[in-house]
């Protein structure tokens, strides 16, 4: 009883001094300062990026391009954790044996579930190829069509992902971020630098190679989402 | 019929009590769940909560009163000025996927845990207490 008196005035004092610090930091005040002489960073990224890259989705800019390097670090850490849930959940095949869903969907689901997926999986690709024009990007879209593998596998007990596709498509994605930045080391001297070919602003073959690294993640990410779904839905429990 | 920017700067307190505050409140929500519950699975969830409580307040952080997305969209290549700083909006996209892989391996964790000991609670699970 008394480790829970604690742990409350612990959150109380937590609280409180988050709301002390936050409440110094006026709401909505503009901190960008002067937007043609940048000083502050995020300045700088919004000046450089409709007019050094030519991509007009700024968050796109900072997160493939200006900060690129982050980004592989993060594909990697999403990378490492699929591979730690698959190594964590791995089970030898015999032990497989009872039934995935323990209740067959309406044919209703199941007719809506086979018109929806490929649109899901359109609208997913849509995201990531426009990732520098729209809103969205690689992550969103391979998240959206991990959504549309996930109505799949929980509305059909037949529908099992190819495991050698989704860890070929995934290698490929990965390596091919890799062989991006080593393609910008090799010819303009530095790891993920850009292209000097940038296109115009608000086409869709803009920006060098930020929308060719953006299709990439969304490769991996939605194989790697869809890989997460199926081990977590295919787990059986352990047969006694 | 206000305009918004009226009713921003008329409820200007209000709005940043209610955006910060949301944001503080998940914060400590999560951290409560994580901290006093017993259940496996309900210490995941706090922190899913968590994160999205510290996601809301790198954005809140980053708006611009009458701010836009910053997207330089046809029609509205010159509004610069308007735009919201897009680095806290970055960043949590980074966190996000970050959030997600910790869930995803602290559920799988869960569900191991689950299989061997036949109990999600916590204080069950003590074959490593001596």
């Amino acid at each position: 009883m008394l480790k829970k008196y604690i742990i409350f005035a612990l959150i109380a004092v937590l609280g409180f001094y988050l709301a002390s610090t936050f409440k110094a930091i006026p709401f909505g005040a503009n901190r960008l300062g002067d937007l043609n002489n940048p000083e502050t960073v995020s300045a700088f990224y919004l000046q450089k990026s409709p007019e050094d890259l030519h991509v007009a989705n700024t968050i796109t800019a900072i997160v493939v391009n200006f900060r690129g390097f982050d980004t592989l670090g993060e594909v990697t850490v999403l990378f490492l954790a699929v591979t730690g849930l698959m190594s964590i959940l791995y089970r030898k095949e015999e032990e497989e044996t009872e039934e995935r869903l323990a209740i067959p969907s309406s044919s209703l689901v199941r007719t809506g579930a086979k018109i929806l997926f490929p649109l899901i999986l359109v609208l997913g690709i849509y995201v990531f190829v426009h990732g520098h024009l729209t809103p969205g990007g690689g992550f969103q879209g391979g998240a959206i069509i991990a959504t549309g593998f996930l109505l799949m596998l929980i509305t059909y007990k037949t529908f099992y992902t190819n495991h050698n596709v989704m860890t070929w498509l995934e290698s490929i994605a990965g390596l091919g971020f890799v062989a991006a930045g080593l393609y910008g080391l090799i010819v303009y001297g530095s790891f993920l630098q850009n292209t000097a070919w940038t296109g115009n602003l608000n086409d869709l073959i803009s920006g060098g190679l930020i929308p060719l690294i953006y299709i990439f993640i969304g490769i991996k990410v939605g194989t790697e989402l869809t890989s997460v779904l199926d081990t977590l839905l295919n787990i059986k429990p352990r047969k006694k | 019929m206000m305009e918004f920017s009226e009713i921003f700067f008329k409820y200007k307190d209000l709005i940043s009590i209610a955006v910060y505050g949301t944001a503080i409140m998940l914060i400590i929500i999560g951290l409560y769940g994580v901290l006093l519950k017993k259940h496996l699975v309900k210490i995941a969830i706090g922190l899913s909560i968590m994160d999205s409580g510290i996601n809301l307040l790198f954005v809140a952080v980053g708006y611009i009163q009458n701010g836009t997305a910053p997207i330089f969209s046809p029609g509205h290549e010159g509004d610069v000025a308007k735009m919201v700083d897009p680095v806290p909006q970055a960043l949590v996209l980074t966190a996000i996927v970050i959030g997600f892989a910790v869930t995803a391996l602290a559920l799988s964790l869960i569900i191991r845990l689950y299989k061997h000991h036949h109990t999600a609670n916590i204080d069950q699970i003590n074959s490593l207490k001596w």
